[in-house]
């Protein structure tokens, strides 16, 4: 059977040229090793080289590892080559990457230099043989459909993160690791530097918990409230539409069909009613709570849990208890 | 020298989707279509490009069904792009089939100098096609973009990327912009400007007469579903405190989510 290429990502941690393997790739690796199918992980840059040892515990079989530093910053026209040559040189009829910034912004590209099929966005994958069927939302989540592939020899899947199962890696599976190296033309694209962000916590897209905040929040300064729950659980902090363009936050927060599309395990809305566009954006995650003085906002329609109260009496004291409750 | 930017219409954020009865599709009759809002971004950037650069022709580019695609390409025209072409396709084509229709006409009327798009649109969700025309025209490309600057050998931009990081790219031009939200505000149409627009012959092309091959389609969607209904939400009664302590409890016992 032919093999299935995984496109690896690793976050950096403190320490240099060591890092983690991210969870979206820990469940990409294990969807591939479950199929019975050879899996080859692809792992480019120092940050890879040096968490290398990460990737046979989730089941690959084969690393394909470029250790050049040249990719240590995402560069779309250098990677686009990079992943085009591993796909040709492994074999790989099916690539699978995790719809992330780097995923997004490079897979398309090499889908087009490659002359393949791509899918994106997708949240379950079934194998059947050669056969590949994705279900995505579409319209953020007002929908859903199956996209399947043709007239492709290579198929190129993009999965949203947190939708496939993991579990503790297996430390005594091992993998070959070849250290290959790819082409490196002249280039168009330069990246002159990295601004980090102000939140260290994980992005909207892949955060397990997220606390959101909108417009029952009244003001801009309150908007801290939302901060510090969000610290107390350890979530990353998200917004609706009307407290972005209200420039109380930034638009990388806006969680909604015109910003970020979620799927956390627990997502808890305070003081937002709920306009169609922002349940389209949260409506695919597991637990929902809504926080509103309405008893009619729409949010409660999709919502887990519901509390209608003031939200300047009970945040502070979830927050409390949260702390209480995780930090002994 | 020409910049094109490229459109789609899609249906407003607020609107509700019905599906076909035979789930092949959504149902398109009481929709209301408009222009993606990230594309909006694209139009504002590419004229505000021009009024700093004299000699800059706008060039405003669709492809869809003719009677729906030319409505975005209207108002572009009404915010003040210079010309319009719509490649009229009734067919649902993928992102593969749009770019590659897209690259092939903005290569035919060009050479573009520089190309603005939208960083996805809403309704697929993809991010694929601004990409794939970059990589169709070999030029370089950035996505996600919300800050521009030029000079008239390079375009230098910021990328946002994850938690609220940005990387600064600099490609050497033509290159391909792909708008994020923060890049500006869009202007609205002037009337004057939607007088002229309603008079403006725009362009036609039919994407058969590409010579691209519907066989080239790589990706189909089929089996459409409505997402589940979710059941009721449980509402947790009585002051404050009482509150967050059923919250709490239903979270850490009954979901099991802390």
């Amino acid at each position: 059977m032919s093999k299935i290429l995984v496109f690896t990502e690793f976050q950096a941690t403190a320490s240099a040229g060591s890092g983690a393997l991210k969870r979206s790739s820990q469940e990409l690796l294990q969807f591939a090793a479950k199929t019975g199918r050879p899996v080859v992980a692809l792992a480019l840059g120092t940050t890879a080289a040096g968490a290398v040892a990460q990737l046979a515990p989730h089941g690959a079989a084969e690393v394909m590892l470029c250790k050049d530093s040249a990719y240590d910053l995402h560069n779309p026209e250098l990677f686009s080559i990079a992943v085009a040559e591993a796909i040709e040189k492994s074999g790989a009829t099916l690539v699978l990457a995790s719809t992330s910034s780097a995923g997004k912004d490079l897979f398309p590209r090499v889908a087009a230099k490659i002359g393949a099929g791509i899918i994106s966005d997708g949240t379950e994958i079934t194998l059947v043989g050669e056969d590949v069927k994705i279900k995505k939302p579409l319209y953020s989540g007002k929908c859903f459909a199956t996209a399947s592939f043709e007239n492709t020899k290579v198929k190129i899947v993009l999965m949203r993160a947190n939708q496939l199962p993991v579990a503790a890696g297996d430390t005594t599976k091992t993998a070959v690791i070849s250290e290959v190296a790819f082409t490196k033309p002249s280039l168009k694209t330069l990246i002159t530097a990295v601004v980090k962000g102000t939140s260290e916590k994980l992005d909207l897209t892949e955060a397990n918990i997220i606390v959101s905040g909108g417009r029952g929040l009244k003001e801009a300064a309150n908007f801290k409230m939302i901060e510090e729950l969000a610290s107390a659980l350890g979530a990353t902090v998200g917004a609706s539409r009307a407290v972005v363009d209200a420039g109380w936050v930034g638009h990388s927060l806006q969680v909604g069909q015109t910003g970020k599309t979620v799927a956390p395990t627990l997502y808890i809305a305070v003081g937002i009613s709920g306009a169609i566009q922002h349940l389209a954006g949260m409506s695919g995650s597991k637990v929902i709570v809504a926080i509103n003085n309405d008893a009619n906002a729409p949010i409660f329609q999709k919502a887990t849990y519901g509390i209608v109260g003031d939200a300047f009496e009970i945040v502070p004291k979830l927050t409390e208890e949260f702390k209480k409750l995780l930090n002994h | 020298m020409k910049i094109f930017v490229c459109l789609k219409q899609v249906p407003d954020s607020e609107t509700k989707i019905k599906l076909l009865p035979d789930q092949s599709g959504i149902d398109g009759a009481g929709i209301k279509w408009v222009m993606n809002p990230y594309d909006e971004h694209a139009v504002e950037e590419s004229i505000k490009f021009r009024e700093k650069n004299p000699g800059a022709q706008v060039w405003a580019i669709s492809l869809g069904p003719k009677s729906r695609a030319v409505e975005s390409l209207r108002t572009a025209l009404a915010m003040g792009a210079d010309e319009a072409i719509i490649i009229n396709s009734t067919e649902n084509l993928d992102a593969y089939l749009t770019a590659k229709a897209l690259a092939h006409v903005i290569a035919t009327e060009g050479p573009a100098h520089l190309v603005f798009t939208g960083k996805l649109s809403i309704d697929a969700n993809q991010s694929s096609v601004p990409q794939m025309i970059a990589e169709f025209l070999s030029i370089p490309h950035t996505s996600v973009v919300s800050k521009f600057e030029y000079t008239p050998e390079s375009s230098s931009v910021e990328r946002d990327t994850e938690g609220g990081a940005k990387e600064i790219v600099q490609m050497i031009n033509p290159a391909l912009v792909a708008a994020n939200k923060g890049l500006n505000m869009p202007r609205y149409a002037s009337l004057p400007g939607i007088m002229k627009a309603k008079k403006k012959v725009i362009k036609e092309i039919e994407f058969s007469s590409l010579g691209i091959t519907a066989t080239e389609q790589k990706v189909r969607y089929f089996g459409y579903l409505l997402p589940p209904e979710k059941p009721a939400a449980k509402l947790l009664a009585g002051d404050a405190s009482s509150q967050v302590a059923q919250l709490i409890s239903c979270l850490r016992d009954e979901a099991k989510v802390i």
